[in-house]
Parts: C-alpha cells; sequence; structure tokens
C-alpha cells in the first residue's frame, strides 16, 4: 500500500537505506543511523509522503544474535495520504560499553518526546539533542536498563531497604511461590554462560545446527 | 462471650463479669477495627465486592474507612506495589498509630505474584510487617472475610505473629454422597 513512499526514500538516499520489505501490507525500511534523522524530516515534508503522523518509537535488544546489538523502530503515518510506514535503524554500543546513541526526533515530531525518554530508560539508547532526556518510568536511583537482555532477570533495586531476613522470595516457601519464573531464569544464566564458553548453544539454550 | 478470659458470674441481682485488661482491650478492637484502603491494582475490584451489601464487611465491624492513616487501625494493601511506590506504602504505615495491623490482599501484595520482575516489589513484608496474608489472584471474597476473621482471632489473643489463610475447598461430589448415605443410615439409590 505505502510502496510508493519505500520506492521515493530508495530514489532519495539510495545506498544509505539498507533494505526494505513489505509484509502482510506493512512496509520497512531499515536505514544507516546517519541520515536518521533526515529520513524522518524528509518523510515528514516531502509532497507524496507527507507523515505527519507520529504512532510510535522503541527499541529492541537482539544481544547474541544480530551486531550490531539495537534496533531502534520508528513507526509513522501520513494521515493524508493514509500510507503508514515503518522505519528501523541498527546502532551499537560504542567500543568501550558506551550507551548506542542516535538523533532524536523531538524537533521533527513533538510526540517523540516521551517515547524517546522510555526507550533511553529501558534500553540505555541516548537521544542526540533530546531536549529533556530523563527516565520515564523508573525512578532516577535505577542503575541499568531493565529491558536490555543482560539486566539480571531477578535483581530489584528497592528504594526502600528491605526489611531484614527478608530475602527475595515468598513468604510460603519457594515451592509455592514462583516456580515457574525461576526455573527458566536460572535456566537462562546457566545457557547465557555455556554459550560464552562452548559457543555451541545460542542464546535460548538450544544446541545450533 | 465465648472467650475463656472473661466470665460471668451469675447469682447475684445484676451479675457481673470478670477479665484481664489486654482481653479486654483485644475484644474491644476486634470488632472496631477502622481500614485505610491501600488499592493499587485489580484486586481493588475484590476489594469494592467486599465492602458491598453482598458480602458485607460491615458485619465485622470493620467497614469503616478512613482516608487519613492517622485514624486507622488495619492497612488493607490491595494489589501489585512497586518499587517507586514503596517509599509511599511505608509512610502510609508509618503515619498510622499503634496498634496497628496489615492485611496483605492477594498473591501481589503477599509475595509479589508473577510480576517477578525488576520495577515490583516482591512482597510487601519487604517493607512493612505483614498480619495477615490473603492468597490468591484476586482471593474471593470469602477468603478475604477468612482472612478478616483469622485478623481478629489474632488480635483478641495478642498474637502478632504473620498468618496465612488456608484454602478452602469445595466438597466433591463423592463426599456429598457419602454425607448424604451416613444420614440417612441407607445408601441413596442411583435414580433417587
Ligand atoms: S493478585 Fe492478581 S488480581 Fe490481585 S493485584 Fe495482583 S494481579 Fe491483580
Amino acid at each position: 500500500m505505502s510502496k510508493v513512499v519505500l520506492k521515493r526514500l530508495e530514489k532519495r538516499f539510495g545506498e544509505a537505506i539498507l533494505s526494505t520489505h513489505d509484509q502482510f501490507g506493512d512496509e520497512t525500511a531499515v536505514v544507516t543511523p546517519e541520515v536518521w534523522h533526515e529520513v524522518a524530516l524528509f518523510l515528514r515534508d516531502d509532497s507524496r509522503c507527507q507523515m505527519d503522523h507520529f504512532i510510535d518509537l522503541t527499541a529492541v535488544d537482539y544481544l547474541g544474535r544480530r551486531t550490531p546489538r539495537f534496533e531502534v523502530v520508528l513507526h509513522m503515518r501520513s494521515m493524508q495520504k493514509l500510507h503508514r510506514i515503518r522505519v528501523k535503524t541498527p546502532v551499537a554500543m560504542g567500543p568501550d560499553g558506551e550507551n548506542p546513541k542516535v538523533d532524536s526526533l523531538v524537533d521533527v515530531w513533538k510526540g517523540a518526546n516521551w517515547f524517546e525518554r522510555e526507550a533511553w530508560d529501558m534500553f540505555g539508547i541516548e537521544f542526540k539533542g533530546h531536549p529533556d532526556l530523563r527516565r520515564l518510568l523508573m525512578y532516577e536511583e535505577f542503575e541499568g536498563h531493565p529491558l536490555r537482555k543482560d539486566y539480571d532477570a531477578n535483581k530489584t533495586q528497592p528504594l526502600v531497604e528491605y526489611r531484614e531476613g527478608y530475602e527475595k522470595q515468598a513468604p510460603f516457601g519457594l515451592p509455592e511461590g514462583m516456580p515457574f519464573g525461576r526455573q527458566v531464569h536460572d535456566r537462562w544464566k546457566v545457557h547465557v554462560a555455556g554459550r560464552q564458553t562452548d559457543g555451541k548453544t545460542n542464546i535460548l539454550g538450544f544446541e545450533e545446527d | 462471650m465465648s472467650d475463656k478470659s472473661i466470665q460471668v458470674i451469675e447469682g447475684s441481682e445484676v451479675g457481673f463479669a470478670t477479665t484481664r485488661v489486654d482481653a479486654l482491650l483485644g475484644w474491644a478492637r476486634k470488632y472496631s477495627l477502622f481500614q485505610y484502603p491501600f488499592v493499587t491494582a485489580c484486586c481493588g475490584m475484590e476489594f469494592m465486592a467486599l465492602a458491598s451489601p453482598r458480602f458485607d464487611m460491615a458485619r465485622f465491624g470493620a467497614e469503616a474507612p478512613r482516608f487519613t492513616p492517622r485514624q486507622a487501625d488495619l492497612l488493607w494493601v490491595v494489589g501489585t506495589v512497586s518499587q517507586r511506590q514503596a517509599p509511599v506504602l511505608k509512610m502510609v504505615y508509618d503515619q498510622m498509630a499503634d496498634p496497628k495491623y496489615v492485611l496483605a490482599f492477594g498473591t501481589c501484595a503477599s509475595c509479589g505474584g508473577f510480576y517477578d520482575n525488576y520495577a515490583t516489589v516482591p512482597g510487601i513484608d519487604k517493607v512493612i510487617p505483614v498480619d495477615v496474608y490473603v492468597p490468591g489472584c484476586p482471593p474471593r471474597p470469602e477468603g478475604v472475610i477468612d482472612g478478616l476473621l483469622l485478623l481478629q482471632d489474632k488480635i483478641a489473643t495478642g498474637d502478632r505473629t504473620p498468618a496465612v489463610v488456608k484454602p478452602r475447598t469445595d466438597p466433591v461430589p463423592k463426599d456429598l454422597v457419602s454425607l448424604r448415605r451416613s444420614a440417612e443410615g441407607d445408601p441413596v439409590s442411583e435414580a433417587g
């Protein structure tokens, strides 16, 4: 449906469009992070695109499955032309483990403000030029970014100190608490460790063919 | 008054009773629980049912809500408490005047429930002491009433150890049949 948008993107940006595809009527373009801001401006202002409706911006962590590790995903829509398109860009961690960085789109669509704050909060992606990049959901004292795949699934960061003698477990004894969740978490750890040593199992713990 | 610590002595024209002061206080407290509802999530719907005429908390003297913790004796923690909210819960608890009681309503308040993650307090007893846990997601109002009665027993006896409400089991059909049999002294026929 929105193929014309993909065509215009490819014509205008050429090499900077890494790939495009469409599935079930959803058109997607993967672009390099360098043109991220330019692509957004072009999509908003081009007379054949007119993407005036910002829908969503989020991120995905592909730890152990893809390099670069993160992908920032942007959804938008055109009220006039009824186009709908998704644009993604891969972003990498810095060489010394610095947070991944990508341009902010707040000056293109104001609505992107809180979405970028959420992506920063959950994935630790820094949006360059964001007017007020604070955590949105978690608290200031929180360390790390909880939706990153290497954030320990069992870890909590209490604001109030826990009372003495109370571990993170149910008051009814472990068997009645969270058996399913805990087993999966432990298995996860074992397999991540295994993957790092033998290189045979993938991130989900299955033997790779 | 079936309480053993209170004895009614008859014989004179008016009669009189003897008791201990703490037993009398416990007896008075258990039927006048002013509650502060700290309602944060879906369990709140069940809490509303409990307060409504159908289940009628007023029968147990615990119906009066006080929306300031300073006037409340019983803190109902109803629903999920996130790490961000824990300081508020602690502050509410600290503001209550002694003697104060806490009832953890539902699995989330008791142990975090299935929210075993970075954002949720895994049970409010990590932050404040709890008297009675009512498991269930959400617990049935009957279960909560059991919890309330349990708390009243504990208040009457002065017992402050945490307690968990035991699950109720429905009688299975087999037992019903055997009950009827024993009552009539004769097996019930299949057709009957
Ligand atoms: S125990 Fe269940 S019903 Fe109650 S707050 Fe938690 S998720 Fe909701």
